[in-house]
């Protein structure tokens, strides 16, 4: 057996995270050890989305790539707070400079000693193969004054935190660059409330990516948005004594000493491009670019053979690439080489979709026409600002590229066509033209769907036909297609649905052969009419006389409507068999008995009588993964007395049978517990007890933690609420089971009463909208804009609902009767509790049971011969 | 069929519309449903696929123009005229001869 090797990455960064994703899945730990030496002090995150941090409680969180911080398998290691200072390639080791406490991730965030330049910790590592994923920084101008008070880039969490803490202070703020970054850092200080100036050296923005017209039509966008924008002007100074009062510019093109004009401002945002991060590179000769970035092959290798480069510090071919995708490809290749694959990184893409300030802009391509003999075919609306061209070779048969302002919407059939070089019809206008003109295209196999995660159509349709995926969020999964900037979404969402309909699957939402309607249609029909009974929901909407689909799901939605007994004469017939029995139906045919024990807190006294009960009806007790205990083995005829003498020792109904809130669990908190920040049980009960008895589209869970040790798992919860010093955190979406999903932040640092009002809406937003049997995770899954859509609903009551979800909750919580009670107090509801209705008191003679430590357990009834009567 | 030996189960209105009862006949567990058009129909009770005696306690409702129960187990519909498994043509529970006579249900050759 050969020695196990070992890989250094230094950077843990987007790109250095996905190498060592990559390495994992691809089996690059089988023979190699990983550690990965990261400066931040967090994980890897979405820094592309990095501007979101902005919208976000706890944005940082939301944005991890890495959330926990930990790689499942442990032949990676990760070690934050530690800058890699040297590299010596003779003896094939790094020195590394950490801060005492990095390694020990406790929750704490390790101060940056050695980035203040106090001393630290210097160890040195081994490697047999060393990778380099610095990144890059932003370039800030040798303007004077750059260095005062308030001046900031935007490239890390914390820049973004910095700017924040200045911006409440400021009234008006200016971001120098008008490229792709310096928009995006403009959105923000609109958001922070700032008079935001854009200054533009270049003739219009985003030089890189527009023409002349699209940069006019982009500045009307982001003038009407409040950002006033100065193009063709130089910064000559930053002026102010420490901080900054304003900017100092001049036209481009006018002499040194001429006319200028001072933007005033308290903040000021540097995005003036980016430089490769290879001085560590440079400092062991290593070559580099003449532009910047550790030089590499086509198999990101430098000339040293164990020294690679990928992401924005590298440049491979002498050309380095300021966007994730090309460094995604970057790992990947690494990766394979290791793997000794041929993979090879020979360019990317440098197409670009995005929405600045709620603009859509794209380019991709040869956007200038700069192909001999290339066409442009434009359209342009003014008014609407709308603004699309088409670059396309000389004989009109192929698009080499295009810019789209205004609607992009064209996007994701316009760009393969580049990449696959599909013929182009006979009018491509036709293209480019408001929608309903109608060209519909094929696009070929091997088009690029996905550019960030380079997926093509032939790998979402070998996901659909051959590995099962049933939807869109199943093959973002397993394709990772959409998952990093989401602008592919709607063409995987297209070919999914197209794959489908070309197999002769129906992709019928109906409920079953009785209803066309979905469930979500279905629920706002019953509102709307008012509806109350079967018979005529299925005579107005639906045929026949439906199904064990059906009935239930509509006696869910009449039961989340009004508050009435399940067991009503007008539903009875239309629950499942569980709900019928108010208990759990066994492999005998008998019947499980859960009580409700709200966050798990019981007295001895009702332990007591829960044993008592057991003991006497000679019950099988279990206790359950949501801190309650279940009593087994009930006949069906013997379920009102025992729930009897539970409700007369003060329980009620735990819904254990229900589409339904199922318990809270919590972990013993601030009371007792001596890490515990807030009082987790009493939440748990209070939930636990609003939320009981509501009808769901699915089984409802719930987790209360009263720190950060999260020992109630709240975060495998449909909702989950972790403490905090200052309130708590609301997660959403967890469960566990067959397709384990973690809960994510919806929002943070909640008072209870705030936190109340949110839950109250995401639960009842979930009750109207999901899909029969739906968990809370797919259905956020499965919604358009996915949490980011729950979090506008619910947070920022962007649909005005708010109110009315939060009154339909509190008919619900108002209209609570224990099912149980109302049930011993109707004889009517009673009668059906018979064994047989000519001899009531015969017991069930197929029911039998053997003893298993000590307890009773089924004897399964013999199976009848199929077909012949017994 | 022993057509002499009828026995008594219940009053039709013991049946909920569109719901079942269970009923002990000689020691045999037949199930007997009312649908919608207040039609009576039996059954054997015993849920071939899981051997419990249970087929009353499912949701009656239509598959096509059939009657039908869905198993309250495993949710395999049966039609209520015939026995017949509409999930399975190879399984089938047995079928009873009912009649309702002033508003009492009767059932015969159950064995
Ligand atoms: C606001 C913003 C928006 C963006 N939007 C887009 C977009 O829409 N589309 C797109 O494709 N790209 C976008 N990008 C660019 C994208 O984020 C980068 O291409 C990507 O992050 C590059 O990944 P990387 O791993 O190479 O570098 P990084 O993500 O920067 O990671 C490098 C890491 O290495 C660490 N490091 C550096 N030196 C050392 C050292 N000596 N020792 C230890 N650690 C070290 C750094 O601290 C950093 O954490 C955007 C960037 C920003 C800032």
């Amino acid at each position: 057996m050969t020695k196990r090797q070992r890989i250094v990455v230094v950077g843990h960064g987007m790109v250095g995270h996905r190498f060592a994703q990559a390495a994992v899945e691809r089996g690059l730990t089988e023979t190699h050890d990983i550690v990965v030496f990261g400066e931040e002090p967090r994980a890897a995150y979405d820094r592309v989305g990095l501007t979101s941090w902005f919208g976000h409680p706890d944005g940082a969180e939301a944005l991890s790539l890495l959330p926990g911080g930990v790689y499942d398998d442990p032949r990676v290691r990760l070690v934050l707070d530690s800058v890699v200072t040297e590299i010596d390639r003779a003896a094939r080791t790094v020195t590394v400079v950490s801060p005492p406490s990095a390694g020990s991730r406790d929750g704490r965030q390790g101060a940056l000693l050695d980035q203040r330049g106090e001393p630290g910790a210097v160890t040195v590592h081994d490697y047999d193969v060393l990778v380099l994923a610095t990144g890059a920084a932003p370039f800030v101008p040798p303007v004077e004054g750059r260095g005062k008070d308030g001046c900031f880039v935007y490239r890390t969490i914390e820049d973004l935190e910095a700017i924040k803490a200045a911006s409440e202070a400021a009234t008006s703020g200016v971001v120098i660059g008008g490229g792709l970054l310096g928009l995006e850092a403009a959105n923000a200080l609109v958001q922070l409330g700032l008079d935001t100036h854009v200054v533009e050296m270049a003739p219009r923005l985003m030089p890189v990516q527009l023409d002349d017209v699209a940069g006019v039509t982009l500045v009307r966008h982001v003038e009407k948005l409040g950002v006033q924008v100065h193009t063709g002007v130089l910064t000559e100074e930053i002026e102010g004594d420490r901080s900054v009062t304003g900017l100092r510019v001049r036209q481009a093109g006018t002499e040194e000493g001429a006319r200028t004009e001072v933007v005033e401002a308290q903040v000021v945002v540097f995005s003036a491009g980016i430089r490769p991060r290879d001085a560590l590179a440079r400092e062991c000769d290593l070559e580099t670019a003449p532009r910047g970035g550790v030089l590499v092959d086509e198999q990101c290798r430098t000339a040293d053979p164990h020294v690679f480069a990928i992401g924005e510090c590298a440049a491979p071919g002498g050309t380095m690439y300021g966007l994730v995708a090309p460094g995604y490809a970057m790992a990947e290749v690494v990766v394979d080489a290791l793997l000794d694959g041929p993979g090879t990184f020979t360019g990317a893409d440098m197409s670009t979709k995005l929405k600045l300030l709620g603009v859509d802009v794209a380019s991709f391509g040869d956007a200038f026409a700069t192909t001999e003999g290339a066409l442009e075919l434009t359209y342009a609306d003014a008014v609407s600002g709308v603004y699309k061209k088409l670059v396309v070779s000389e004989d009109g048969r192929r698009l080499l590229g295009g810019i789209l302002v205004g609607d992009a919407s064209a996007y994701g059939i316009l760009r393969p066509m580049v990449s696959s070089g599909l013929a182009l019809p006979d009018n491509p206008e036709q293209l480019i033209l408001p929608a309903g003109s109608g060209v519909r295209l094929g696009m070929p196999d091997e088009a690029q769907v996905c550019s960030c995660n380079d997926v093509t159509k032939a790998d979402i349709l070998h996901a659909v036909a051959e590995q099962g995926c049933e939807g869109v969020a199943d093959v973002k999964q397993c394709t990772r297609a959409g998952t990093t900037c989401g602008s592919c979404v709607p063409t995987v969402k297209n070919l999914v649905e197209e794959h489908f309909a070309s197999v002769g699957r129906v992709v019928d939402k109906g409920l079953c052969e009785h209803f066309r309607l979905t469930r979500q249609e279905l629920f706002d029909v019953v509102a709307v009419h008012g509806y109350r009974r079967f018979d005529d929901i299925v005579e107005a909407h639906g045929t026949g006389r439906g199904c064990d689909v059906c009935k239930p799901a509509i006696a869910s939605i009449l039961a989340s409507q009004t508050s009435t007994h399940i067991l009503e004469p007008a539903t009875a017939g239309l629950q499942d068999t569980n709900d019928k029995y108010l208990a759990n139906i066994q492999r005998n045919g008998t019947y499980s008995v859960v009580p409700r024990i709200p966050g798990g807190e019981i007295t001895p006294e009702k332990l007591i009588v829960i044993g008592e009960v057991a003991r006497d009806y000679g019950l099988y007790t279990k206790i359950t993964g949501g801190q309650r205990i279940d009593l087994f083995g009930a006949r069906m005829e013997q379920l009102p007395a025992i729930w009897k003498r539970l409700v007369d020792a003060g329980f009620e109904s735990g819904h254990a049978y229900g589409k339904s809130l199922r318990t809270v669990k919590s972990c013993v908190g601030s009371t007792w517990c001596r890490f515990g920040v807030q009082d987790s049980v009493g939440l748990a009960i209070a939930l636990e007890l609003r939320y009981r008895g509501l009808r769901s589209p699915h089984k409802l869970k719930g987790g209360v933690s009263g720190c950060a040790r999260e020992c109630a798992e709240a975060r495998g919860k449909d909702f989950g609420v972790i403490a905090t010093e200052k309130g708590w955190n609301l997660y959403v979406g967890g469960n566990g089971g067959a397709t384990p999903a973690h809960a994510r932040l919806l929002a943070g640092d909640l008072d209870t009463q705030t936190l109340v009002s949110y839950l109250d809406r995401f639960l009842m937003y979930y009750v109207r909208t999901a899909d029969r049997l739906q968990r809370t995770s797919t259905w956020i899954e499965q919604l358009e804009g996915g949490l980011e859509r729950v979090r506008e609903v619910v947070v920022d009551d962007s649909l005005g609902l708010g109110a009315e979800l939060e009154a339909e909750m509190a008919r619900h919580v108002g209209g609570y009767a224990d099912e149980w009670a109302a049930t011993l107090a109707d004889p009517a509801k009673l009668e059906r509790f018979v064994s047989f209705v000519n001899a009531p008191d015969t017991p069930d003679p197929t029911i039998a049971f053997t003893t298993e430590r000590d307890q009773i357990q089924p004897i399964a009834p013999a199976l009848i011969p199929v077909g012949a009567p017994s | 069929m022993d057509v002499a030996r009828a026995t008594a189960l219940c009053a039709v209105a013991d049946i909920p519309l569109e719901g079942g009862v269970a009923a002990l006949v000689d020691g045999v567990a037949i199930a007997v449903f009312r649908t919608h058009d207040g039609s009576v129909h039996a059954i054997g009770n015993v849920d071939p696929f899981s051997g419990a005696s249970v087929l009353s306690r499912g949701i009656v409702g239509t598959r096509g123009d059939a009657p039908v129960v869905s198993s309250p187990m495993y949710k395999q519909a049966f039609d209520l005229r015939t026995g017949a498994c509409l999930d399975d043509a190879s399984v089938s529970v047995p079928s009873y001869d009912v009649s309702v006579v002033d508003g009492v249900v009767l059932v015969r050759g159950v064995r």
